[in-house]
């Protein structure tokens, strides 16, 4: 399904500050799989996810999704194709815009859905208001209110929604839950991995959280400088701990992992 | 009373589609676009110099063709080219100048002297039934169905994307749309509403002048923040609708200045300028003395640990 050959990301070349964020790293993804991304700070772990969803173009290598090279796709258009969620849940919503147009505007993604001068009509509403009701928090009730007024958790969850209006071939999820509280984060999670399940979407997923990191999804990924240092799916995985994890990242680089967030969550 | 009145609605009608074009390019797309000073000039000198020509009801559309495409030069500027936004404005505004001296014959004015019974204020007053309030039921049709076609358009998916990207920019990328694209199509509109006002007070003066549009963007700000103090900002509709107040309120405090002199007019424009920067700068203002409130309470019932000490 997503295939990263090699690529590699230099930021601010020539310079004081110059820092190799990926170096030649490569990843593939069987349609389907659910992979969680885990590692120390500055491994590149949002930059992965920001080189595959086109905020910048990779400085070599190449990637292909769905069989289709879109290295040198722009970021609007690969987004028709991939949905994306960020840590701050302000991010991916509009928030003078009402719930029902800013499902309106992630519609745009679906192809014919893009005649330019065309309103909402009653169909998409009623299209709206049935997928709002499976996030079980009563927005089905509240299309006409501005999305400034959704907590987080549900900005987030809208977000969700929103992301996997039409279906994605991938869906990038850059510690989505990080900035919610526990109950929320759970539930918004939960939601994520039915929806996932339900629409067979083919996913990455960054975290923080090493028991999430094991327990979400069909493979690990975990990342230091730049590259992908460890990768275990299936019976391997199965058997993992929270400790072998951190064993196998000190066998893998030589050093103890330093992520605070990734140590200091429970 | 009744002709100062009248006047009001008329001017306030008719400078409204500038502030109209502000509430698209300042308030939807979060954007300051400074070419709304030659973008006015523009439509004002086409409109003037085709209805010269014998072409009024033509003059119109011609002139917010022309408003459109200043419009597009700046967004060319700042969204492919890297130019920043206000700068973009200042350039543009700045190569108009030269534009609008060219559309007057390489003259800094033109007026409809020669051609004095041809306007589309002419062809209203022939319709008969409308009698002296002619040029206003004129002025105030043209801002309505514009207004009535900009609230109509912002509802459609192009309009959605189009006041998304001055709500969150990176949303709008994730929702497949082009922001390069949004952006242009704004500005083109924002500055063809705004050739459309000029066009409408050219004929309704008879003449333009080079100078005709200076200040204008600030004097639209005023009006779209008097109708927005009136009105509130929550909704497009409250936000059409606010336009079209606050500049009938600024023309009538102008007329009323006019005749009754309590001010000098020339200082309209400092006083205007004035309210604009307070009323704008109005959140921080607000910001800043309720921390010194709270500054002065602290220290009037707390002391906290240790502060005698540093005595």
């Amino acid at each position: 399904m997503l295939y990263l050959n090699h690529i590699s990301k230099t930021f601010n070349p020539g310079t004081v500050n110059q820092r190799a964020a990926l170096s030649k790293l490569s990843l593939h993804l069987k349609p389907e799989d659910f992979a969680t991304v885990i590692g120390s700070n500055g491994a590149g772990k949002s930059t992965m996810l920001n080189a595959v969803a086109g905020s910048f173009y990779v400085d070599t290598g190449s990637i292909v999704l769905d069989g289709q090279d879109i290295t040198f796709q722009p970021e609007h258009k690969r987004s028709q194709v991939i949905g994306r969620l960020f840590q701050d849940p302000l991010k991916g919503t509009a928030p003078n815009m009402t719930i029902e147009e800013n499902l309106a505007l992630a519609f745009l993604r679906s192809a014919n859905k893009k005649a330019p001068f065309s309103r909402i009509n009653k169909r998409d509403k009623e299209f709206f208001a049935q997928r709002l009701k499976l996030l079980d928090m009563g927005l089905e009730d509240r299309m006409g209110h501005p999305v400034g007024l959704l907590s987080g958790g549900q900005r987030q969850a809208l977000t969700l929604l929103m992301a996997t209006l039409v279906t994605p071939k991938l869906l990038l999820l850059d510690e989505h839950t990080a900035a919610l509280d526990p109950v929320t984060a759970a539930k918004v999670l939960k939601l994520t991995q039915d929806i996932v399940a339900q629409y067979k979407i083919t996913c990455l997923m960054v975290t923080h959280n090493m028991n999430q990191a094991l327990m979400v999804g069909n493979r690990t990924l975990m990342m230091a400088d730049g590259k992908i240092v460890l990768d275990v799916a299936g019976q391997e995985r199965a058997g993992l701990t929270v400790n072998d994890l951190l064993n196998s990242f000190k066998a893998g680089t030589g050093r103890d992992l330093d992520n605070d967030r990734i140590l200091l969550s429970e | 009373m009744l002709l100062i009145t009248q006047t009001a609605l008329e001017l306030g009608f008719q400078y409204a589609l500038v502030a109209m074009a502000l509430f698209l390019s300042y308030r939807i797309l979060d954007i300051a676009d400074l070419t709304t000073d030659g973008a006015f000039v523009l439509g004002a000198a086409v409109s003037v110099t085709l209805t010269g020509l014998g072409h009024p009801l033509l003059a119109i559309p011609a002139a917010m063709v022309a408003g459109g495409c200043a419009g597009f030069v700046t967004a060319v500027l700042q969204t492919r080219l890297g130019v920043p936004s206000i700068l973009a404005g200042i350039v543009t505004n700045f190569g108009l100048y030269t534009v609008n001296l060219m559309v007057m014959g390489w003259r800094s004015n033109a007026s409809l002297i020669i051609n004095r019974d041809v306007s589309i204020f002419n062809l209203a007053s022939q319709l008969g039934f409308l009698g002296q309030w002619s040029n206003l039921a004129l002025s105030a049709a043209i801002t309505v169905v514009a207004g009535a076609v900009l609230f109509l358009f912002l509802g459609t998916r192009l309009g959605l994307s189009i006041r998304a990207t001055g709500d969150n920019r990176d949303m709008v990328r994730a929702s497949s749309v082009n922001p390069t694209i949004t952006i242009t199509v704004g500005l083109c509109i924002s500055n063809a509403l705004t050739a459309l006002s000029g066009a409408v007070v050219g004929q309704a003066q008879r003449s333009v002048d080079i100078n005709l549009g200076t200040g204008i963007v600030v004097i639209g700000l005023a009006c779209l923040i008097i109708g927005e103090s009136m009105l509130g900002r929550r909704t497009i509709l409250k936000g059409v609708i606010a336009v079209m107040v606050g500049s009938i309120i600024y023309r009538f405090i102008y007329a009323v200045v006019l005749f009754t002199k309590v001010v000098p007019v020339d200082c309209l424009k400092l006083i205007t300028a004035a309210l604009v920067a307070l009323a704008i700068a109005f959140p921080t203002i607000k910001g800043w003395g309720q921390f010194q409130l709270r500054k002065l309470n602290w220290h009037k019932h707390i002391q906290p640990a240790g502060g005698k000490e540093n005595r």
